[in-house]
């Protein structure tokens, strides 16, 4: 029965093509997203469509956080910030104060690695406790950074920040301008939602959700459950961290508002609208809070617009606790039909069960 | 726990001269005589010159201490909150604003200072029992999407606040009785003629100290030394048992979530007179509250207070000497407690 069952499966995985691997799903949604340049404007090519693909990478470090680890984080657009920040200080700004002016390519990975170990540090003080306290914890040193920045003006130049920030240009193309920002934006975040995927799937994923699920009984069979924890929170903070550096680009400027506790709710709002369970749902809930935060204005005025995503996040929290993903899951007539493969695995599944029977 | 009582569980510590408990009292000893000397002595040059002066110092002292009482009032109904049901209530600092705006409003419309502190309390108070009703108990055992539709509050509230009540700094007037500053018994300096200059305070923020110190005796009672108190430490501990043994929970979580956002809403007035009321305060006090339950241990009175003496008189402190640092202090503070003590000083494992 057993080689009934394996053999099958081996088989295909072993005569799948490419597109059945990546599913058809991804293939429609890669190639409407390379084409999405020709028929949109350079408003929503940039405002929609490259800014929701940021906010979405930072929500995406969140959803790895809280979907795979069970750590639901407000720190992650600090952790972006702290990259914006050096990308402010090491390159080039016309606040006068730093901007050291080194090129790109120094600073870049400079302010990723950066990025990534002050969010390893936070999930180091953050997994010391479990549950709950994680937001709180995450959500004063969110608070505290915020402060910090605001008053220090040696380092982090005060209330006004550092402004004049541009992206750079090299082989002849100028990366703020519309089209190529909006493909450097997709570069990144397909990089990272593809490595999500995997990585879910790798070794260490896996121990990842299994010390989600019980933290205890992993850690009796001998795992170091602090040093993974504190290992996706590095992981989570290189994908921020990306994030931040395109985030200034995009701005222009960096100060105490852009890591602020409302923009820090924001990612988790994003991140829970879209839905926790896979890589997709930040950008989903990237997508459609900036198009509310953009069209809103018609609806409710532009000063209002906190409350509408408020009460829309509440709504969300109340019907759905999976968000956007979750609703979907929830009314999609059956199980596994999001995904091709998925849905000829549930066919030879049944089909198996019928020759068993 | 269990070393608490070093000379019980060590024999062998009493051979070696001196118990562990025995430590820790003189060096608090050595520490009260110090700082008794430190208030009424006359500063030799050198210390002045390490800590600016005596004015400065005893008035950081003083502003800490006060500022102390009053995020003992905020987090104390953070904490009891957290302690019995579970749950993070990150619309805290909305309550708190609510409050001091509510408090704002009576005080200016009945001309009483009082009816202004007595609304913020009631009013807060049932806006806490509805929240309890409607939303917390709809969500009970998902801890998670209770703190994110506390989350989801304080956007709403805060942006409604804001579209009412504008972007202005209001300040709540205290009372005649109540303003002004008084001479306190100490010596900051001495002048060239021989007169004595004595520290001046401002005399409501000592009555804000010692109205957070009566409230913090209260409530201890109340907690320590009541039925409902009884009750509300059962449920700390187990809420499952005190429900099986025939105790109406939701009564006992509704009293104390009313309590809570009261108590909020009352250091709302109480705060809003001393500094200002403006939007963002409620980040500032959600802020502290989460650092004084965090360094003082959830669900614990005891906690808060020491929680928030401690970081009152950080932020203080660390206003005076090191302006821009002060943050930082406070940061250490929480990242050193959680080292030593994951739950924080008076914290139990859950």
């Amino acid at each position: 029965m057993t080689d009934l069952t394996l053999n099958p499966t081996r088989n295909r995985l072993q005569s799948q093509n490419w597109i059945e691997k990546a599913g058809i799903g991804h293939i429609l949604l890669a190639l409407f997203l390379l084409i999405y340049p020709a028929m949109a404007s350079d408003f929503f090519l940039t405002q929609i469509g490259g800014y929701s693909l940021v906010l979405g990478m930072i929500a995406l470090s969140l959803m790895l956080l809280a979907g795979y680890g069970g750590m639901v984080s407000l720190a992650q657009i600090t952790v972006a910030g702290a990259a914006g920040y050096v990308v402010a200080i090491f390159g080039e700004n016309n606040s006068g104060v730093y901007g050291f002016g080194w090129p790109w390519w120094i600073y870049g990975p400079l302010a990723i690695m950066i990025a990534s170990m002050m969010s390893a540090l936070i999930g180091w003080i953050a997994v010391r406790t479990e549950g709950i306290y994680t937001i709180m914890i995450t959500l004063a040193v969110a608070t505290a950074c915020f402060y910090f920045a605001q008053q220090n003006y040696a380092l982090f130049n005060g209330f006004p920040g550092y402004n004049g920030l541009r992206a750079p240009e090299f082989f002849g193309v100028y990366w703020r301008d519309p089209v190529p920002f909006y493909y450097l934006c997709l570069a990144n975040a397909v990089v990272a939602y593809v490595a999500v995927l995997y990585g879910a799937r790798s070794t260490f994923g896996l121990t990842l959700q299994a010390i989600r699920d019980n933290q205890r009984r992993m850690r009796a069979i001998g795992f170091n459950v602090t040093a993974h924890k504190v290992f996706a929170w590095w992981l989570a903070g290189l994908i921020a961290g990306a994030a931040g550096i395109l985030l200034v680009w995009f701005n222009g400027r960096i100060s105490p508002g852009t890591i602020a506790v409302g923009p820090s709710i924001n990612i988790l709002v994003i991140a829970i609208i879209g839905g926790l369970r896979h890589p997709i749902g930040p950008f989903l809930g990237a997508v459609i809070v900036v198009l509310m935060q953009t069209f809103a204005i018609d609806l409710v005025g532009a000063e209002r617009f906190n409350t509408l995503i408020g009460l829309v996040f509440l709504v969300i929290v109340f019907i759905s606790p999976d968000g956007i993903l979750g609703l979907w899951e929830r009314f999609k007539p059956q199980e596994g039909r999001d995904n091709w493969r998925s849905f000829k695995k549930a066919a030879n599944k049944s089909e198996n069960q019928g020759r068993n029977a | 726990m269990v070393d608490t009582s070093g000379s019980h569980s060590n024999p062998l510590a009493q051979s070696q001269g001196m118990t562990r408990r025995q430590v820790w009292g003189i060096a608090v000893l050595v520490i009260a005589a110090v700082l008794i000397w430190m208030v009424f002595a006359q500063w030799p040059d050198w210390l002045n010159s390490i800590l600016i002066s005596k004015k400065a110092f005893l008035s950081a002292i003083l502003n800490g201490l006060t500022l102390a009482g009053l995020y003992f009032l905020v987090a104390s109904g953070f904490t009891l909150v957290f302690g019995l049901m579970r749950n993070v209530n990150l619309a805290h600092g909305s309550l708190y604003l609510l409050g001091a705006y509510i408090g704002y409003e009576f005080a200016e419309w009945t001309g009483y200072w009082l009816i202004g502190v007595a609304a913020g309390f009631i009013i807060l108070a049932v806006v806490g029992l509805v929240m309890q009703i409607l939303v917390f108990r709809r969500l009970e055992g998902d801890d998670l999407r209770q703190t994110l539709v506390t989350i989801g509050i304080s956007v709403v509230a805060a942006d409604l606040m804001l579209a009412y009540w504008g972007g202005t700094t209001y300040q709540i007037l205290t009372p005649g009785w109540l303003s002004g500053a008084i001479k306190l018994p100490v010596v900051t300096a001495v002048r060239s003629n021989g007169t004595e200059v004595f520290l001046v305070y401002p005399f409501y923020r000592l009555v804000v100290l010692l109205s957070a110190i009566v409230i913090g005796i209260g409530l201890w009672l109340l907690i320590n030394r009541t039925r409902i108190g009884s009750m509300i430490r059962a449920g700390v501990d187990d809420r499952d048992m005190l429900s099986a043994s025939g105790v109406n929970v939701h009564f006992v979580f509704a009293i104390v979530f009313a309590l809570g956002a009261g108590l909020a809403g009352l250091a709302g007035v109480v705060g809003g007179s001393a500094l200002s009321v403006a939007p963002g305060e409620d980040v500032r006090y959600l802020l502290a509250s989460l650092v004084v339950v965090i360094v003082g241990g959830m669900g614990s009175i005891t906690g808060a207070a020491i929680g928030a003496l401690i970081i009152g008189l950080a932020e203080q402190i660390g206003l005076v000497y090191f302006p821009t640092y002060g943050v930082v202090l406070t940061f250490v503070i929480m990242v050193v407690t959680l080292a030593i003590r994951p739950h924080g000083i008076m914290g139990r494992s859950m």
